[in-house]
């Protein structure tokens, strides 16, 4: 392994690889900023360009476009409250009204120290515990599936803290939406009102700009009088060593997020979605001052971003040692091994030891690289969108939502499906439903139904078939977790007042 | 040779002039979409990443992958019956998709008959698989062992499908009662076989190929066994009279003309002999096959007759 290594270095430090590697990143953070653009569509697109290269350098590429990318993510998710990509979706709640305070700047540094972070955390879990780990992602069977649906279920909680029940009705409302379509089990028609192009259901990208996105420029607009610019820029001497210092002040918060986000991306039925969902609500649970949360902390955006990119790592666990991709754009990656005749598995740590540990010590370049890359882009973004007027900004952002929400299946009806659900989504909003817990519904439901179809047909084997939810140790530990963090703020509300009356 | 010199642009120019105007030539002239109806990654992208380099270079331009997932491919397949004939938006079709939705759903958004298949390039035939270190190991084995364990389950890729269709089919024959169970994939279906939440796989050869240490085929559902596969015997040689499997081939929309749907299949053709494209699809477990336009058309027409007088008998005729 150490010899291989040393080979990977050597491959890594030269002029045209670290150079490829640059441009990726250029690439992926352009691509995860903008909204609809995901990181499993920029792999994709990516991989006729290596099929000219050998399959390490074609590998390299892609992991560093798939590394900034969700990163980039992060970028719109500051700066108009759009996640980019569906792994930034908890990073509008801090780190946009942070940018509403003017402190964008400041969000962005602490979104790319998190994002270094937990890259960093995932490839070195990737690096030196990938066998064990891998053996996680086959433990998880539909009966678990379902369990961590009702587990996710449960964030909505500490997400609309403020009025639990808009949050759980917001939450039902995704959960309907994700059942247009043909239902994933069973192959049955379901609410399509006769449009063929809905039997693929709602692309929850294309829910994301719809709910985030729109209301949000029809706000600015319906703002213009009151404000000419989305924010003040101002001026902090100093803020890049001062946000690292604050940032890395975090350790606990870092460490959490990057370990959750490295085993939910393990997991091949979750990726970066749920996970910097969950990291969020750990981060709120532990909090000391959980309302403080949502209104442009930093422990937020360090959560999510953090947890997201710990992902990337996580997901290769399982593909390279077992052959099962853990997310969504690893299967574009196998596809990619399998088209270079690398077949995923210990023989791909033998015969082809370079060439793998090559790709991982690239992934590691690539997330320290980010840091850079990722200010540059950063800051320059950040500073075109606090100086263009709303006038411009608003119309600028709408196109991009139809450019985005067309470009993820090139499809004319996801258009008509953003903009309907953005209408919605801003009634919605004045009335007061947050659009975290709708997108939460719609990420779940899927999984959550798929699960339980899925167990209630293993179950025919057993005496009761209701049993097979209940019969399973790993099942039993996803039980725990959601009831108690159903009752959480109930705990955290009776410690708080014996911690008042402690101090009295 | 040299004074001659000045004459090349002008002979460039008029090759191209003549090349451009004469019929045969014109098309194509631009680059072609080749059209993806699942997501990136799966066993349809990697088939057509296969055939893409090959393919551009027997059209000479360029070839552009595009995915419009969603439906089990009926997504796509519905835009395919609107896109504009002119041969520069190609899609790739499945069988036995593009035969049963039609026929289960009422409403897929297109009809297998108007889906103008040029050419079928490969077969993925089924098998059923179970893990490695099963103490089953022939076909025998696990028809005794279902036998003690009614409503066995055994998981598969989409429903209904070749898979799923396959697991009732193979049920029937082997007068068995098994539950199946679909998964979002072929790949999905991996984890739950390994991770022992369920005990057998209803899959296609392509696993087998792609898992050969974690994953053991006992039977191939096909007319004759796989290359990927030499070991491994089909049904009808055990005695079942059981052969199902998924066909990947391209489609133009309806209306195309003639002299197109010509290219194109020549074209698939010349990629499917070529020696590279053959020793990749090979390696993976698809089976090659050589269905030009016309054997096609025979090819759906004599599973369609099958496939509605299986969904007959499993009562999922929707009319």
């Amino acid at each position: 392994m150490l010899d291989s290594i040393a080979i990977g270095l050597q491959h890594i430090f030269t002029i045209k690889v670290l150079l490829m590697i640059v441009a990726g990143l250029f690439g992926g953070l352009i691509t995860g900023a903008l909204p609809g653009l995901t990181a499993t569509m920029a792999v994709a697109l990516l991989v006729p360009f290596t099929f000219a290269m050998d399959p390490t350098e074609g590998l390299i590429v892609l992991g560093a476009i798939y590394m900034a990318c969700i990163y980039g993510g992060s970028f719109s998710a500051i700066l108009v409250n759009t996640p980019g990509t569906p792994s930034s979706i908890g990073t509008t709640f801090d780190g946009y009204p942070m940018a509403k305070k003017g402190e964008g700047e400041r969000a962005i540094l602490i979104a790319t120290f998190a994002s270094v972070y937990g890259g960093i955390i995932g490839v070195i879990f990737l690096l030196f515990l990938s066998p064990p780990l891998a053996s996680v992602a086959l433990k998880f069977g539909p009966p678990e599936y379902f369990w961590m649906a009702i587990f996710g279920v449960t964030i909505i909680a500490s997400l609309a803290s403020k009025n639990v029940i808009k949050g759980f009705v917001g939450g039902a409302i995704g959960f309907l939406i994700s059942t247009i379509g043909i239902a994933p089990i069973g192959g049955d028609v379901r609410f399509t009102a006769g449009f063929p192009e809905l039997q693929g259901g709602i692309e929850l990208i294309v829910a994301l700009i719809g709910f985030f996105c729109i209301p949000e420029a029809l706000t600015m607009v319906g703002q213009r009088d009151k404000k000419f610019h989305l924010a003040e820029a101002g001026k902090v001497r100093g803020i890049f060593f001062k946000t690292l210092k604050e940032v890395m002040k975090k350790q606990g918060n870092l460490f959490r997020s990057s370990v959750l986000g490295t085993f939910i991306g393990i997991l091949p039925g979750a990726g970066g979605n749920i996970a910097n969902l969950v990291a969020y609500n750990e981060a709120v649970r532990v909090s000391k001052k959980p309302e403080t949360f949502g209104t442009g902390i930093p422990d937020g955006i360090i959560a999510t971003e953090s947890s997201n990119n710990a992902v990337v790592g996580g997901g290769i666990i399982p593909l390279v040692t077992l052959g099962i991709p853990g997310a969504p754009p690893d299967a574009v990656l196998y596809g990619v091994l399998l088209l270079h005749g690398l077949r995923p598995g210990p023989e791909l740590f033998t015969t082809h030891s370079k060439v793998i540990y090559t790709f991982i010590l690239s992934l590691f370049v690539a997330t320290i690289l980010m840091l850079p890359v990722g200010v540059i882009c950063g800051r320059l973004l950040h500073r075109t969108v606090v100086r263009l007027p709303i006038r411009f900004l608003a119309p600028i952002i709408l196109f991009l939502t139809i450019i985005g929400s067309y470009s993820i299946r090139n499809n004319i009806m996801d258009v008509y499906i953003m903009l309907t659900l953005g209408v919605l989504g801003y009634i919605l909003k004045r009335l007061e439903f947050h659009p975290g817990p709708i997108v939460l519904g719609l990420i779940l439901g899927p999984i959550g139904e798929m699960g339980f179809v899925q167990a209630l047909l293993m179950g025919q084997m057993l005496p009761n078939k209701w049993m097979i939810f209940f019969n399973r140790p790993l099942s039993w530990v996803l039980i725990i977790m959601s009831l108690l963090s159903l009752f959480w703020p109930l705990v955290a509300k009776r410690l708080a007042k014996g911690w008042k009356i402690k101090e009295i | 040779m040299k004074r001659l010199s000045f004459l090349v642009p002008f002979f460039t120019i008029l090759v191209v002039i003549i090349f451009s105007t004469a019929v045969f030539a014109a098309y194509p002239d631009k680059p072609i979409t080749y059209v993806i109806c699942f997501n990136p990654g799966g066993e349809s992208d990697i088939t057509a990443r296969i055939q893409q380099q090959p393919l551009e270079k027997v059209l000479g331009v360029p070839v552009v992958i595009v995915y419009k997932k969603g439906g089990g491919g009926a997504v796509g397949w519905s835009e395919l019956m609107r896109t504009k004939p002119d041969g520069y938006t190609i899609y790739g079709t499945n069988l036995p998709h593009t035969i049963v939705q039609p026929m289960t759903r009422g409403k897929a958004g297109y009809e297998t008959k108007k889906i103008n298949n040029v050419y079928f390039f490969e077969f993925t035939p089924n098998i059923l698989a179970v893990k490695k270190d099963s103490p089953i190991k022939t076909l025998k084995d696990f028809i005794e062992y279902a036998k003690t364990r009614p409503k066995l389950s055994i998981g598969g890729s989409g429903q209904p499908s070749a898979n799923s269709l396959g697991a009732e089919r193979f049920a029937q024959v082997a007068n068995l009662k098994l539950t199946y169970i679909s998964f979002t994939g072929s790949g999905a279906a991996v984890p739950a076989l390994l991770g022992g939440h369920v005990e057998a796989l209803m899959t296609y050869t392509s696993m087998a190929a792609r898992y050969p240490d974690k994953m053991r085929a006992i039977a191939i559902a096909a007319e004759k066994r796989a290359k990927a596969l030499p070991d491994v015997p089909t049904f009808k040689e055990l005695g079942y009279d059981y052969t199902e499997g998924a066909y990947r081939g391209v489609a133009v929309p309806p209306g195309t003309p003639k002299k197109v749907r010509d290219v194109l299949e020549k074209a698939f053709e010349k990629v499917n002999y070529d020696p590279v494209v053959i020793k990749k699809m090979e390696d993976l477990g698809f089976i090659m096959e050589y269905y030009g336009e016309a054997k096609s058309k025979k090819l759906v027409e004599k599973l369609s007759v099958y496939y509605e007088q299986l969904l007959k008998d499993l009562g999922l005729l929707k009319k």
